[in-house]
């Protein structure tokens, strides 16, 4: 790894003038993609922002009944929490199969969806659950958030703090991991939520998590897994590499959304 | 250069050290406590578990300068004077290890699995380690010692042994 100033405020403003005064500053939140990163010199930033001890940005909260998860939040902890589980358990469950325990005590929801890797989980809980980004400037909708692959609506100067989610009324999890890494191959989070049926997929898009109308609408006529059997996935725009063509990866769409919904009727 | 004071293994420390050093070449370079190992560098083969603050992380993906005043337990801190820590005991009585190179990682894992699964109050079942030990690689694909070891250790692990964490 080349040399990098690490640095670790107390306050958000005093992260904000480190980044503003950093050549190439980035944000760390766990680390458990970034580091390996720059361990290989595809990144070298030249400062790191460590924000995990920012007061507030680290816990889960209820408030007015949505679930408000801080940015600096592991994925054990949501995991772990009581609230989680109670509100949405579908999101728990996902934390609880995100790359392996250490990493899960390491690893952070806004890290997670900042990055907007296309095989990462979180991403297609905040879409699939139409979930509020919240930053030091505004609130980001989830349809606005994530604008392609690694990247998101995210400004120069801007951390987001929270992530907000109001529960569905039923939801579920399913994905496909790669047998070697253990990353999405396909992950599809269907969720039925006051706006309707929502469903979001990982792992397959090129351009990252993305909606699938198609299944929304069938879903939303019947909240069935046989309605997911009439719904065809095309394979244009699907990622297509070493472990399985988008062919394969548009099936397997399928094969998730079933699970996901069985798993959300219980 | 980044200050940093650490409690390794019940001993506090102050060192200097440039502030990308991973938290792996930290305890085996700066402190030459080599018993935490690197397989992969790469966060997948879980060699190099520790504890911080009581959790299992991969110390090859953590810079140094972020644990600054937290606690840090290795393989090393985990024994009482001559008596094996029971995860260790257990790994020796089940023999499972083979080469040994993942064993200090395993055995780490393996502790923090216990723990958390008796603070849940959940079953720590054969499936559910396997599960677990997702994040450790054994290249002599000795699991299945390691999988009984850890069931057993599991069932020797007081409360007393888990507070010396």
């Amino acid at each position: 790894m080349y040399d990098v100033h690490y640095h670790r405020p107390a306050t958000l403003d005093d992260a904000l003038n480190l980044l503003a005064g950093a050549d190439d500053g980035k944000i760390l939140s766990g680390g458990q993609t970034l580091l390996p990163t720059m361990k290989q010199h595809l990144a070298a930033p030249t400062d790191l922002v460590d924000v995990r001890r920012i007061p507030g940005m680290r816990g889960i909260k209820v408030e007015g009944g949505h679930l408000v998860i801080g940015a600096a939040t592991t994925h054990a902890e949501v995991a772990g929490s009581a609230e989680v589980r109670q509100d949405i358990p579908s999101l728990a469950s996902l934390a609880s199969g995100i790359g392996d325990p250490a990493v899960r005590h390491m690893g952070t929801i806004g890290g997670s969806i900042a990055n907007h890797d296309p095989a990462a989980d979180y991403p297609s809980a905040v879409l699939a659950l139409n979930g509020i980004v919240v930053t030091n400037r505004r609130q980001i909708a989830a349809d606005d958030f994530f604008t392609g692959l690694f990247s998101t609506a995210l400004e120069e100067g801007e951390i987001i703090t929270a992530v907000r989610f109001a529960p569905p009324k039923r939801g579920a999890y399913a994905k496909f991991p790669n047998p070697a890494s253990r990353y999405a191959m396909v992950g599809v989070y269907v969720a039925d939520t006051a706006s309707g049926v929502r469903v979001a997929v990982t792992g397959a898009g090129e351009n990252g998590v993305f909606r699938h109308g198609a299944l929304e609408a069938a879903l939303g006529r019947s909240f069935t897994p046989a309605a997911v059997e009439g719904v065809a996935t095309p394979a244009a725009g699907l990622l297509s590499d070493i472990h399985g063509d988008a062919a394969y990866r548009a099936h397997l769409v399928g094969v998730m959304a079933k699970r996901a919904v069985a798993a959300a009727l219980g | 250069m980044a200050d940093i004071t650490v409690t390794v293994n019940g001993k506090a420390m102050r060192r200097s050290v440039p502030d990308h050093t991973l938290l792996s070449e930290f305890l085996r370079e700066t402190l030459r406590l080599t018993g935490t190992h690197v397989g992969c560098d790469t966060s997948q083969c879980g060699a190099c578990v520790v504890h911080v603050d009581g959790r299992a992380v991969k110390s090859c993906t953590t810079l140094a300068a972020s644990v600054d005043g937290a606690a840090v337990t290795t393989i090393e801190g985990i024994a009482s004077g001559s008596d094996l820590h029971p995860m260790q005991a257990a790994f020796n009585d089940h023999h499972g290890l083979q080469c040994g190179f993942c064993t200090p990682g395993m055995i780490m894992s393996g502790i923090d699995m216990v723990n958390r699964y008796k603070a849940e109050g959940r079953a720590l079942t054969p499936d559910a380690i396997r599960h677990e030990l997702e994040g450790n690689i054994c290249r002599c694909t000795g699991y299945h010692n390691i999988v009984k070891a850890i069931e057993d250790a599991a069932g020797r692990m007081t409360s007393m042994a888990t507070a010396a964490e």
